[in-house]
Formats: C-alpha cells, structure tokens, sequence
C-alpha cells in the first residue's frame, strides 16, 4: 500500500519535473529539474526491485551527466531569451505530435498482454533470495561479458572524443622543449669570471650570468624552460 | 514484483517519451535543452526496461537498461563536447546557424 503511494508520488514528481525540463525559461533551472526528475527515476527503479540500476543512476546521472550540463551551461556565455524565439510558433506543431505518439502509443499496446509461457524463456531469472547486485555482477561478468567490454571500448572512444574535440593549443601558453634543454650547453647564457689570484672566490661563484643583450632572449627563453614552466 | 501493475509503469514511460520529443520540438534552437530531452527519452526507456524485467522475473532486462546508461553518457559528453567548439568558433548555440556545411 505505501509501496503504490510512493510509486504515484515518485511519478507524479518525475512526470512534472520533465516537463519543466523542456518549458524552463532558464536553462539552469532545466539542469536543476532535470537532476529532480533523475532522483525520481531511480525511486521507481528501487520500487521494481532494481537497486542497483538505482544507485547507478544517482551516481553517473545526478553525479556525472547532469553537473556536466550545468557546467556546460555556466560556462558558455549565452543570450537564452533570444534562443527562446519561436517557443509560441513550435508549440502547436510539438503539442500535435505529441498527443498523436500518445494515442498511438495507447492503442498500439493498451490491449496488450504478456504471452501465457513467457515464464520458460527467461534468459537469467530473478532469484528473490540473492540480491539484486550480486546478481547483476553474476551474470555481468559471465555471460555478458563481451558486452560489457564493448560498453567500455564506448566510454573510452568517447572519452578521447571529447578530449580532442575540446583541446586547444592556446599559443601564449608556455611549453616545456626536452630538447632545447638537453641541448644547452653553459656557455649558451654563462660567462668565466676571472677571479683575482689571492682575494678568494665570491660568494656567488664565478660563473656569471651573460649580461650581453644580444643573449638576452635566448636566456629569457631558457629561464622558463628551467623554470618549470609547462 | 511491481507495486502497481505494469501498466502503470509503461505509461509515465510512455509519457516521459512524449515529453522528451515534445521538448526537442519546443526548444529548437537551443541544443542544450534538446541533448536534456534526449536524456529523458532515454530514460524512459530505462523505465521500460526496468520495468518489464521486474514483471517478468528476468535480469536480463536491467543489464540492458545498464548499458542504455553507458551509451547515454557517452553521447551527452560528446555532445556537450560538440556545443563546447562549435560556441567557441560561431559564438552562439542557435541549431539554425549550424549551417557551415550547406547539406
């Protein structure tokens, strides 16, 4: 009975915060109902007995996707109310379709039942006894296996398509040369000193940083290379 | 399994997936706000999946709606990725102006 409260609770939020989603009039507030409607989700996800499909959706979605929208959205300097033209004019042609997807959503599968001897082909059948993760991990790791790497080879092709898409090379930016360092030799930017015989060596050694300008960009150069500078 | 029948589950997925379709239609000019709506279809979908693996007793379906996540994420980082260089070389976001390829 709580159970079924909850669930109409859950999805009432869920349903309400989806549509504020896509009518926010600023997109922060879209990110913020977005997270609201991610929360929710994984409620219903926990009432269907998936709890760790919950938890997975609170931490990549709430913890990874949705932040990664907010970032996105703070940091790209924006004019929102011009991007906002037109909201009137495609409202009527979006409301169409989508009460023409609903109806026939309805009656493609408002008569529609599960076959009688479902139940013998079941490919990993769920055992109330073990729990949901440990499960999850019994047959993640067995039998879909090879989709699980795939999935990974996923997240790694895009990881690296993001990093190229969104690396620049800034060209004020200070770059370490290994091999303008290796090859410098000391004469490049240091002068002998003669030191008089008698009157002992000075404090700071005796050789000198090269005080000739024609030396003077190479040596600025290098004094950032050392300097740790990257 | 379920708390409710399994009807109940499928239509606030079903109408989560016309609200994610009728935010593409609604925002479409701001591409933001569209990937958002490609994450709530997505998410119903998961709904779905969920679902039908509660009511039918099988795990096979929550292992799938693991890897809709998986996918998930990696096309809201490209594509937030996309927005991120085009703003920096158009300055606006606006779908219309993403013309540069005349096709």
């Amino acid at each position: 009975m709580i159970a079924t409260l909850a669930f109409y609770l859950f999805a009432g939020i869920l349903l309400v915060s989806a549509a504020m989603v896509v009518s926010a009039r600023n997109p922060v507030h879209a990110v913020l109902f977005l997270i609201l409607s991610f929360f929710n989700a994984a409620a219903l996800f926990l009432l269907a007995g998936a709890e760790f499909l919950a938890m997975i959706l609170v931490i990549v979605y709430v913890g990874a996707v949705a932040v990664l929208f907010l970032f996105v959205v703070m940091m790209l300097d924006i004019n929102f109310t011009q991007l906002r033209e037109g909201f009137q004019r495609y409202l009527p042609v979006g409301a169409t379709i989508g009460v023409v997807l609903l109806a026939e959503l309805v009656i493609v599968f408002g008569g529609w039942r599960i076959a009688p001897g479902s139940d013998a082909h079941r490919f990993a059948p769920i055992d109330v006894a073990v729990e949901n993760t440990r499960q999850i991990g019994n047959i993640l790791y067995t039998d879909y296996i090879l989709l699980f790497q795939a999935s990974g080879l996923i997240l790694l092709v895009a990881m690296i398509g993001a990093i190229v898409l969104t690396l620049r090379d800034r060209k004020t930016s200070l770059h370490q040369v290994v091999s303008k360092q290796v090859a410098r030799m000391p004469a490049d930017t240091l002068v002998m000193v003669d030191v008089i015989r008698g009157a002992g060596v000075p404090a700071d050694h005796y050789l000198r940083p090269k005080v000739a300008p024609v030396a003077a960009p190479e040596a600025a150069h290098d004094s950032h290379g050392h300097g740790g500078h990257h | 399994m379920l708390p409710v029948p399994l009807g109940h589950y499928l239509t606030v997925s079903a109408i989560l997936l016309v609200l994610g379709i009728f935010g593409i239609f609604l925002n479409r000019k701001n591409i933001i706000v569209i990937l958002m709506s490609v994450e709530l279809i997505l998410l119903a979908v998961n709904l779905n999946l969920v679902a039908f693996s509660a009511a039918l007793g099988d795990l096979a379906g929550q292992i799938m709606a693991m890897f809709v996540l998986t996918v998930a994420a990696a096309e809201a980082s490209i594509g937030l990725a996309i927005v991120v260089v085009y703003f920096r070389n158009r300055g606006s976001i606006e779908v219309e102006d993403v013309n540069m390829m005349k096709g």
